[in-house]
């Protein structure tokens, strides 16, 4: 009995351990000691948004290329605060800054922001970065889209599919950013998404998952997707799909990052929030963004929006003028 | 690489035990993670149904029945749904949301207990109603008042509860649907085994995922283990 009794105590000496160890690795592997207590006693506290957090919804290609990653790293030397990095894809992203569950959204989708922002829920946008989509396939190219323009190339592929059962495509399906490019090369070469597109046949598969996902997904069933260019880099040697499709002003790809409003959601980490976007406008971290992916993959997966305004289309002050 | 699935499981074991024995900080990480948050969902959720479970077995009240088949029924509660509901529980703008605790561990914990209150309700409770009455009758002529009854009641079955428990806490440490959902997946606050499983194979790093999926596997060997000892022991 008295055996029992130990192996109780013992057990719970081992849960105290853990209840300790963990929350000093609940913030991050620095394990700075006065990030540490929200997880623990968020029961009693009641406060919302502890500062020293800052939660960013953000699309899943700015996560599975690693180059949040980096710019955390970068941020996080010079100031105290834990960023909370949440992947998400642009749909559920919105999705969470409209329930105010978040500080700060990185996104790529201008319509769907720009509502966003109308709505009152997001303000202060800064473009930071901008890249291309790219329509990817199989070598063999089974509708022969190679080279042409994006809307002749899903005519093509559209076309070819009620013929020949090779030609397939994989979509996102999950309403992120890159569906919703999809969505608009579709509206841009004539066909009603909703009607015509979607669900419209075994040859168009709905995968629902990451950009990281969906590119595998393509890759095993040899099938077309649409890809922003950073993530099927990082992908590239991992799977055998090339880019098919490169060319056209529909393919611009720009990443966008705006802090939820503070009137709207008093709790969210406005100060920080504000402090991350400036910094990512910044000269400094523009370069770094410029360069990233440059050693390994041979080419940047990302370009700087700084001084590139005019090619994005977007107003000046967007990408050079830090929140006051 | 990705097309050779033999060749991914064989250097998946041997990654696991190059990671577990080198001790690799961001496994050792989540791994630690995934423990403290299952063992606190378990036992946190162990001390709220056992004493259900022993009302339910000696009390009769209306509408027991159909809380029993209700109990049965939520053995196979979906975990995203828990996620869902959870999700718009503790999010901002749902009853919780003052809180502050969705995408946090605690956050995850909750999530956790609901998956398993039922399984350790559900199971408590017909161990109880399975004991040999003469047992129930012994402890009472032997004069035990209400809280004496109950413990020793509970000696009675306390394999089965260790079993239990032991099930519920695989239960727990093994889901992804809520863990996503109501965590986030944060790297370094929210991310554990099931989720980073998840994550690493879409990012196409077979070989860490199955590392961790190892880890998760010998983490029910182990457990299994300290049951099987704590029963031979009692026998």
């Amino acid at each position: 009995m008295l055996d029992r009794k130990l192996v109780l105590a013992a057990l719970v000496l081992i849960a105290a351990v853990f209840l300790c160890g963990c929350t000093s690795d609940g913030g991050d592997d620095t394990g700075t000691e006065a990030t540490t207590v929200a997880p623990t006693a968020p029961m009693e506290s009641g406060t919302p948004a502890t500062p020293e957090f800052l939660k960013i919804a953000t699309t899943t290609s700015l996560d599975n290329t690693g180059l949040l990653e980096t710019l955390k790293e970068e941020f996080e030397k010079d100031h105290d605060v834990t960023l909370q990095i949440i992947a998400a894809g642009t749909g559920k992203a919105l999705e969470y800054g409209e329930r105010g569950d978040v500080d700060v959204l990185m996104v790529h989708d201008r319509a769907r922001e720009d509502i966003f922002m109308d709505n009152g829920y997001g303000i202060n946008r800064r473009v930071f970065a901008y890249n291309y989509f790219m329509i990817v396939g199989p070598e063999s190219d089974p509708a022969g889209i190679a080279g042409m323009t994006p809307e002749d190339a899903f005519i093509a592929i559209y076309e070819g599919a009620q013929t020949n059962p090779e030609v397939v495509m994989v979509s996102r399906g999950d309403n992120s950013g890159t569906h919703a490019e999809e969505k608009a090369i579709w509206t841009s070469a004539g066909y009603n998404y909703t009607s015509e597109i979607a669900g419209s046949g075994d040859w168009y598969v709905e995968g629902g998952q990451g950009m990281g996902a969906t590119l595998q997904m393509a890759n095993e069933l040899q099938a077309y997707t649409v890809s922003d260019s950073g993530t099927y880099l990082a992908y590239q040697g991992d799977i055998e799909l090339v880019p098919l499709v490169e060319e056209g002003d529909i393919l611009l790809n720009i990443y966008g990052a705006m802090m939820i409003n503070p009137e709207k959601f008093s709790y969210v980490n406005a100060e920080m929030a504000k402090e991350w976007i400036n910094f990512l406008i910044t000269p400094a971290t523009q370069e770094i963004i410029a360069d990233f992916g440059v050693e390994e993959y041979g080419q940047p997966l990302f370009f700087p929006a700084l001084g590139n305004y005019e090619i994005l289309g977007v107003p000046q002050e967007e990408t050079e003028q830090p929140i006051p | 690489m990705w097309r050779c699935g033999v060749n991914e499981i064989v250097d998946g074991f041997l990654t696991a035990i190059y990671l577990i024995v080198t001790l690799n900080p961001e496994v050792y990480e989540v791994t630690l993670r995934s423990l403290y948050i299952t063992f606190s969902a378990t036992i946190l959720a162990s001390i709220i149904s056992i004493p259900i479970a022993l009302f339910m077995a000696f009390r009769t009240f209306p509408g027991k029945r159909i809380i029993i088949n209700l109990v049965h029924t939520l053995y196979a509660l979906p975990t995203v749904l828990i996620g869902l509901v959870v999700f718009l529980m503790l999010s901002r703008q749902g009853p919780f949301g003052f809180l502050g605790l969705l995408f946090t561990p605690g956050g995850m914990i909750i999530g956790q207990m609901l998956l398993v209150i039922p399984i350790i309700i559900g199971l408590t409770y017909s161990a109880l109603i399975a004991l040999d009455p003469i047992i129930k009758d012994t402890i009472i002529s032997l004069g035990a008042n209400y809280f004496q009854f109950m413990v020793s009641i509970l000696k009675e079955i306390r394999f089965v509860v260790y079993a239990t428990v032991a099930m519920a806490f695989g239960r727990a440490i093994s889901e992804v649907g809520a863990a996503i959902m109501i965590g986030g997946n944060i790297k370094g606050y929210t991310r554990v085994l099931t989720t980073s499983i998840a994550l690493e194979t879409s990012m196409g790093n077979i070989e860490l995922s199955m590392a961790l999926g190892i880890i998760l596997l010998l983490i029910a060997l182990v457990l299994n283990f300290v049951m099987t000892s704590i029963r031979r022991e009692g026998e």
